[in-house]
Formats: structure tokens, C-alpha cells, sequence
């Protein structure tokens, strides 16, 4: 078995890889820094983000202001100081990517312009016109290039991690070229793979968003944390589950029912205003204009079309130059995959599964509960996010916890330790494992295609925006039988080049412990908050639930769940108030 | 429209042919499918062992291109009823010029070390510090290199290249293109820099600006405008240094 030694492996190399791995370079330029990732950096789907990264930089606004907007949107699961640390760094690591190059949108004088977002009670949002992620991502790469410590391997499948005397050492990679599997050593490793949306059926995630990194902890005993808050983004369109971006509706876009009514009026979001007004209507979060989507739905407001029951976003009325000049990607994704022009016709949308507010649990440091592994990114709850995410708060949490985990991880690897020998035994257990089960096996029954849409279907009706114990029982029960006849799997494809076959089952395999992961956190959290509905539980419990969840699998495979307390430093627990004068009752709340 | 439509596949394995040959799938043919989606069809249902790359399915993540009935295009982006009106099979093939690791899939090591060449970071020489804000860029000077900041490094137009084709040391559309979007870049002065390695090579001279790469690019970066632009910087740096060489660099 070949073995290659490195200092710190980033698992990924989305945009808190990228940014964990120059972090881990300048903190100490005499380390080996490996990127270990399943695709070509710039492939990863940080460049899909579309609408802008959130940082304090006009004046007006201030840092308790983004705290409270982070605070209250999460439902106050957010733990606060990393809230603190948060808004407090974000606009430095925002800056620091202008200085390497990133194409901010300008002001008339030369500054940074900022944006309305959802959620936010200031304009506060940074953007590369709505290509902010695209041009986060390649300046970020780009960065890199200069970088002589950092060792690429790329299109590179991590299957397991490697995990001995308590810490972990490294992890087994699978090269998609040749077939190789080998040890990657380490004294650090930081998980950096992203979300999981691919877990369900209709989602703005790439083909890529697996959970690998969520599962790999998983598996190694390090608990996942807030696995039951997922966040339906409720501008998609219909049957590619393309985000149309929040920035539309900042830009002064309207959702309407089938009757061209602004029906956000009658979800508690304020009242309709000819120009948009922050956390009113259309600026409302996105956990709560997703679920009136289903109200309208069950009141026969919506449209049907082939692809699900549809209301539309109009955004006729912001004219050419506004959308142009603003929304360029927004037109081009209408004109190119749904032959729509947004200048003069209405865009069809429902809300489709986005962004993981849960994840593997992690210090502010991006340090897991497991020694030497860290997590960054979306795959990571630390929690800012609590129960639910606002747009542009997650470009620049991958930056500022990339930025952490990546020093912290290099401080923690400067120490001398070799891999134990008992880690490389198991990475060529892992090897005859992969061989075994997969390569050489031609006698499964079962196909990647068929287990991956049945649990699409059980994720979908079990887990989506309202939840109930028995849907979710019945996806629970589901997603055993999956697991059950995923041993059974039979591949079409034996061979070592390039198999994408075997990499789409090792995929299925994450995705069943993430999905199942999922579904027992929201079994276990009897409340309603933020993106976790439960029609069985409605209303937040405090009482009961002001707390994270966290999910462990033990060595004998069983499933334990803990309860972790909520870090509140200014800002107890309130009601949430979106709509026109918001302020009064919230500082009344506070 | 008809219920299905004929796509003819390249197939290719180097542990099992010789040499590549084309697969005939039939797959339904959906008013709102594009070609990848037929190719996740036949992957799913049909041959799991069909291989190519894609991810983000909204033409920003670059790893979906592949050549379409002699085209490069994203086939994420490709609709497949464009196609139902021939009445021929569609021929679905590698990126040209490229070598094949495995059916849809080549070998992108060249380009990625040709992005790599061209320094394609901002390079300064003084490095104000974080604290004292950002470099003031007015829109204008934003606009100057904005379009060129827009690939997505699909490769499309290496395989439309016709240099490219004849001498795969040219270093090619995208990378020239990558060079510029920094040149232009009103906080970069790593031109000089980088004109050292754009300059080595003939390659750059040899493009006739027949512009196919242009032509296929999926986000108008027009990489043919940076060449020509790039030219003509050249041609005056290198007269700069014949007449007045303390004045070129």
C-alpha cells in the first residue's frame, strides 16, 4: 500500500478548503499542506452561491446589528459567541479576499457596494454581481496557485478516515484516474466537503453534495450536531431545482399566488411596500417564506405544472437595466434553462432543498470533539446558523472558520508524531473492503439508481418543510431497509479507471447515515423552530429545546442522542418579528 | 416531437479496448432535457458503467463539456430537442485535442498547469494591510477586465482551437484570457510578470484570430479579444525594449 505523509489534509477544496489551506500555509510555511478533493477545486459548489457574503462595512450599521439579525433569524439556536466572532471577522476576511483580487461590485466611487439581503436589517451584503460564489471561488484557487506548500490531490475520493490511539491520522483516498487507493497521513484534518442536499430529491446542491465529510465524522464517532434543520431557499425553478437567488427579491422582486396576489402579506411578514423594506415581505428569511408556500399550496393558490404545484417571482416591473446590470446570472440561467425572459414574463419557482444548517459538531475553532479532525464550511455546525441560515451569512462563515480551522489545525500539527502502525493496517482493511465489496463482487442485485430515488422519496415525504412522528417514523424505517439492501449492491462497472459507478454507491452509503442522521434528529426535537416544522409540535420550546441536538453513532452501530446547551452571551430568546416597523416590538423583546 | 431520440456515445476503455468506438443508446426524449440528462439516463438505467464528469447543472461549475454532434458545448446547457428535427442519432464525444482517460472523460493536467503558468493571482507590491480597507476600483475600471473574469475554465474553447489542435504548447484561449483579466485589473502590477511567460512561446503569434474560441464560449469572455489585446501589448513592450530598454520593464 503507498503511503504519503503531509502535516494537514483538507478534505475538499471548496471555498473553506481553499481558504483553510492558505490559512494553514502562511501559519507555518515549513508544513506540508495537502487539498484532497473529489473534483477540481473551482469545480466545487461554492461557486453556485449567487447573491453576496455579509460583512459590517457601511457606516449605519453596526456589528450587534448583524449579530442580532443572525441571532433572531436562527431562532436563537445560534450559539452567540460564535456569532460575535463571526460578524466581528467577517468583514476582514471579505477585505482580504478583495485584496486578492476578488471582483467586488463598486460603488460610483470605488468602494464596496452592498446589497439588501433576507433577513438583514441593514444593507450589509458584498456581491460579485449574483456570480458571487463563482468569483469567491476562483480567486480563492487562483490564490492558492502561489502557494508552493500546498499539495493538490485532485478528483480524489476520501472513503474513511484513519483514527488511532484517540486522534486522527489521516484518512484512505480513492484517485479517480488510476484506481489507486492509498493512506494519506496527517497530524491534522480538516473536513471541508459541504453540505448534503443531494440527500433529497429536489435540491439547488450540485451532483457533489453528498455529506461526505458529515458521514466520514460520523462514522468515526464524532457527533453531528442540528442535523434536523434543513433549509428549503424558496426561489428555485421547477424540475432543475436552479436557485434564483435572494438578490432578485432584494432588488425589489414580488412572489405571487396564482391570483397575482402578494400572499407573504398573510404570513405574519409585514405588508406590501412599492419598494422593498429590509425584513419585510419578500426580505422576510427564508424558513418562513418557504412555509407559507405550503399554506398556499393547501389553500389551492398555487399553479400546477408538471414538476409540483409553482408560484411565481415577477420581477417585470425592476426593468432591463436593473435586471441586466444586477442580475445578469438571474436572466441567463431564466433565458437558458427554462426559456424564460425575466424582463417580460413571470418566473415559475417553489422552495427546494438548500443549505445544511446542521453539521459536524465543532468548537469556534473549527475543532471537533475528535483530536486533530476540524470541520469548516457547511459540512460544520459551530452553530451561527442555528435553526435556520440567513442568505449571504454563509460565504463568509466558510471564510472565517476556514481561516480558523485552517491556523488551528496547523498550530495542532506542528508537533512531531508519526502514524501509528495500527492506522495503517486499517487503511489497507479499507482497501480489501473497497476491493471486496464493490470491485470484485459481481453478484448484487441491487442498483446505486434504485436506492438512491427511494431515498430521495422517503427524505421528501418524511423530512421536508412540515414534519410530523409518524412521516418521520416511516422515512426512519425506510432508510433502514435502504441500508439493509445496500449490502446487496451489485456495479455494472468493475474497473479501476475513473469508476464514477463506485464512486456514486460509496456516495449512496454517506448519503443513507446522513439521511438517517437527519431523520432521527428531527424525530428527537418535539418543537417547531426555524426550519424544523413539526405540525405535531407546534411552537418553539424553550423550555425543553433551547438547545443543540446532537447524534452519535457508537461502535456497535446503534444511534445516541444528546442534548448540548445554546451559548448566550446579549441576546435571550425573543419572538421573531419580520414585517414594516420591526424595530419597536424587537428592542421591546430585548 | 418524437417519444425518443438516438444519442451515439463515445465509448472508451483503456483496460479493455484497443480503441474507442461509438454505443448507440435510445433514450426519451422530454421537452426540458439536455444532453446530460439523457447521459444520467442511460448511466442510471440503463449502462452504470458510462463515465463522464458533471456537477452543478447550471453552466457555472465548467465540468460538463464535451463535444455535441462536432461542437463543444456545456451539455448541461445543450437541449436535447435541438437535435429531434435531424432524424440522426446525436454523437456525443470527448473534448478534442484532449487525451481520454475513459469514455467522456480527459485529461485536464496541461490545462490546469497552463492556468497555473500564467500567475493568475493580483500581485502588488506594496501590500497595504487589511486594516486600511479596500483598493478603491470605480465601476469603469471594474468593466475593464470584468468580462474576462468569467471563465469558468470549461475548456470549450481549447477544443474549438485550431492552434491548440496543431501545437498543444500554445498555452491557449482560456489562460491568455486569465492573464489579461489580472493585467487589466486596476490593483494588479504583475503585467510585466506575466508577459515573460505569455511571451515565451509562439504559440500567441500563430493565432489567426479566426475567434472559434469566441464563438463557443458559454460566458462570453471572448478570450479571442484578450489575445488580440494581449498582441498588441506585446508588440509595444517588444519595440519598448528594441528603442528604449531602460523604459520596458
Amino acid at each position: 500500500m503507498d503511503i504519503s505523509y503531509h502535516d494537514v489534509i483538507l478534505v475538499g477544496g471548496g471555498g473553506a478548503g481553499l481558504r483553510a489551506a492558505i490559512a494553514a500555509a502562511e501559519t507555518n510555511p515549513n508544513l506540508s499542506v495537502a487539498v484532497v478533493s473529489k473534483v477540481y477545486p473551482m469545480r466545487s459548489h461554492t461557486v453556485s452561491a449567487e447573491g453576496g457574503a455579509a460583512g459590517v462595512i457601511k457606516p449605519g450599521d453596526t456589528l450587534d446589528d448583524h449579530a442580532y439579525d443572525t441571532i433572531s433569524g436562527g431562532d436563537w439556536l445560534c450559539d452567540q459567541d460564535a456569532v460575535e466572532i463571526f460578524v466581528k471577522e467577517a468583514p476582514e476576511e471579505l477585505l482580504r479576499l478583495e485584496h486578492w483580487g476578488c471582483p467586488w461590485s463598486r460603488d460610483p466611487d470605488g468602494r464596496i457596494a452592498v446589497r439588501a439581503f433576507g433577513g438583514m436589517k441593514k444593507m450589509r451584503t458584498w456581491f460579485a454581481d449574483d456570480k458571487t460564489g463563482f468569483h469567491l471561488l476562483h480567486t480563492l484557487f487562483q490564490t492558492t496557485l502561489k502557494y508552493n506548500a500546498v499539495t493538490r490531490y485532485d478528483e480524489w475520493f476520501v472513503t474513511r478516515l484513519l483514527v488511532d490511539e484517540g486522534r486522527v491520522q489521516g484518512v484512505v483516498a480513492l484517485q479517480l484516474m488510476s484506481g489507486r487507493i492509498q493512506a494519506i497521513t496527517a497530524k491534522s484534518v480538516i473536513l471541508c466537503t459541504g453540505g448534503c442536499g443531494r440527500v433529497f430529491p429536489f435540491t439547488t446542491n450540485a451532483s457533489i453534495k453528498t455529506g461526505d465529510g458529515m458521514a466520514l465524522a460520523f462514522q468515526a464517532g464524532t457527533p453531528l450536531k442540528d442535523m434536523e434543520f434543513v433549509q428549503y431557499h424558496p426561489t428555485g425553478l421547477p424540475f432543475t431545482g436552479i436557485l434564483i437567488t435572494e438578490a432578485a427579491r432584494a432588488e425589489g422582486g414580488h412572489l405571487i399566488n396564482k391570483n397575482g396576489y402578494r400572499y407573504l402579506q398573510d404570513y405574519n411578514l409585514g405588508t406590501p411596500t412599492p419598494q422593498p423594506v429590509l425584513r419585510n415581505m419578500e426580505l422576510g428569511p427564508r424558513d418562513r417564506l418557504s412555509q407559507a408556500f405550503v399554506k398556499e399550496v393547501e389553500k389551492g393558490h398555487t399553479t400546477d405544472t408538471p414538476y409540483g404545484p409553482v408560484v411565481h417571482l415577477d420581477l417585470r416591473h425592476l426593468g432591463e437595466k436593473v435586471i441586466n446590470t444586477r442580475l445578469p446570472f438571474v436572466r441567463e440561467l431564466c433565458l437558458k434553462y427554462e426559456n424564460i425572459d425575466p424582463i417580460k414574463e413571470l418566473i415559475p419557482v417553489r422552495p427546494v432543498i438548500h443549505y445544511m444548517m446542521g453539521g459536524v459538531h465543532t468548537d469556534n475553532n473549527g475543532a471537533t470533539p475528535l483530536a486533530g479532525l476540524y470541520a469548516a464550511g457547511e459540512v460544520a455546525c459551530v452553530s451561527i446558523n442555528g435553526a435556520n441560515r440567513l442568505g449571504s451569512n454563509s460565504l463568509p462563515e466558510l471564510l472565517v472558520f476556514g481561516a480558523r480551522a485552517g491556523r488551528a489545525a496547523a498550530l495542532a500539527a506542528m508537533e512531531q508524531r508519526t502514524p501509528s502502525e495500527h492506522a495503517i493496517s486499517q487503511a489497507q482493511d479499507e482497501k480489501a473492503r473497497l476491493e471486496e465489496q464493490f470491485l470484485r463482487k459481481t453478484a448484487g442485485r441491487e442498483r446505486v439508481a434504485t436506492i438512491r430515488s427511494e431515498m430521495h422519496q422517503a427524505m421528501e415525504s418524511g423530512a421536508g418543510i412540515y414534519r410530523t412522528q409518524t412521516s418521520l417514523e416511516n422515512a426512519a424505517d425506510k432508510l433502514r431497509e435502504l441500508r439493509e439492501r445496500f449490502r446487496d449492491i451489485g456495479l455494472d462497472d468493475h474497473s479501476l479507471t475513473f469508476n464514477t459507478e463506485l464512486l456514486a454507491a460509496l456516495e449512496l452509503s454517506f448519503m443513507l447515515d446522513v439521511g438517517s442522521a437527519i431523520v432521527e434528529s428531527a424525530l428527537h426535537r418535539t418543537e417547531s423552530r426555524g426550519a424544523h416544522q413539526r405540525t405535531d409540535f407546534a411552537g418553539r420550546d424553550d423550555q425543553n429545546f433551547l438547545a443543540h441536538t446532537l447524534i452519535f453513532r457508537n461502535p456497535d452501530g446503534r444511534i445516541r442522542l444528546e442534548k448540548a446547551p445554546v451559548v448566550i452571551t446579549r441576546w435571550p430568546p425573543a419572538e421573531r418579528v419580520y414585517g414594516v416597523k420591526p424595530d419597536v416590538k424587537e428592542v421591546a423583546a430585548r | 416531437m418524437p417519444e425518443t431520440i438516438s444519442l451515439e456515445v463515445l465509448r472508451y476503455s483503456p483496460e479493455r479496448d484497443a480503441e474507442p468506438s461509438f454505443q448507440r443508446y435510445d433514450v426519451p426524449l422530454h421537452k426540458d432535457w439536455v444532453v446530460l440528462d439523457a447521459l444520467n439516463y442511460i448511466k442510471d438505467k440503463v449502462d452504470g458503467s458510462l463515465t463522464f464528469r458533471w456537477s452543478c447543472r447550471m453552466g457555472i461549475c465548467g465540468s460538463c463539456g464535451m463535444m455535441v454532434n462536432g461542437e463543444p458545448k456545456l451539455t448541461c446547457a445543450t437541449f436535447l430537442s435541438n437535435y429531434a428535427k435531424e432524424n440522426k442519432p446525436v454523437r456525443v464525444q470527448p473534448l478534442r485535442y484532449f487525451p481520454v482517460i475513459r469514455d467522456l472523460v480527459v485529461e485536464v493536467t496541461d490545462f490546469m498547469t497552463k492556468l497555473q503558468s500564467v500567475k493568475p493571482w493580483l500581485i502588488r507590491g506594496d501590500g497595504k494591510p487589511i486594516s486600511e480597507g479596500e483598493y478603491l476600483q470605480t465601476p469603469e475600471q471594474l468593466d475593464r477586465y470584468k468580462q474576462f473574469s468569467m471563465c469558468i475554465n470549461c475548456m470549450l474553447c481549447y477544443a474549438a482551437c485550431p492552434v491548440y489542435g496543431l501545437d498543444p504548447v500554445f498555452i491557449g484561449p482560456a489562460a491568455i484570457a486569465l492573464a489579461q483579466r489580472y493585467n487589466m485589473d486596476s490593483r494588479d502590477e504583475g503585467a510585466h510578470e506575466r508577459m515573460d511567460v505569455l511571451a515565451q512561446h509562439e504559440g500567441i503569434w500563430g493565432c489567426t484570430f479566426v475567434g472559434e474560441c469566441t464563438k463557443v464560449c458559454p460566458k462570453h469572455v471572448d478570450p479571442a479579444g484578450a489575445i488580440q489585446q494581449y498582441k498588441l501589448t506585446a508588440t509595444i513592450e517588444r519595440f519598448k525594449s528594441f528603442l528604449m530598454p531602460w523604459a520596458a520593464k
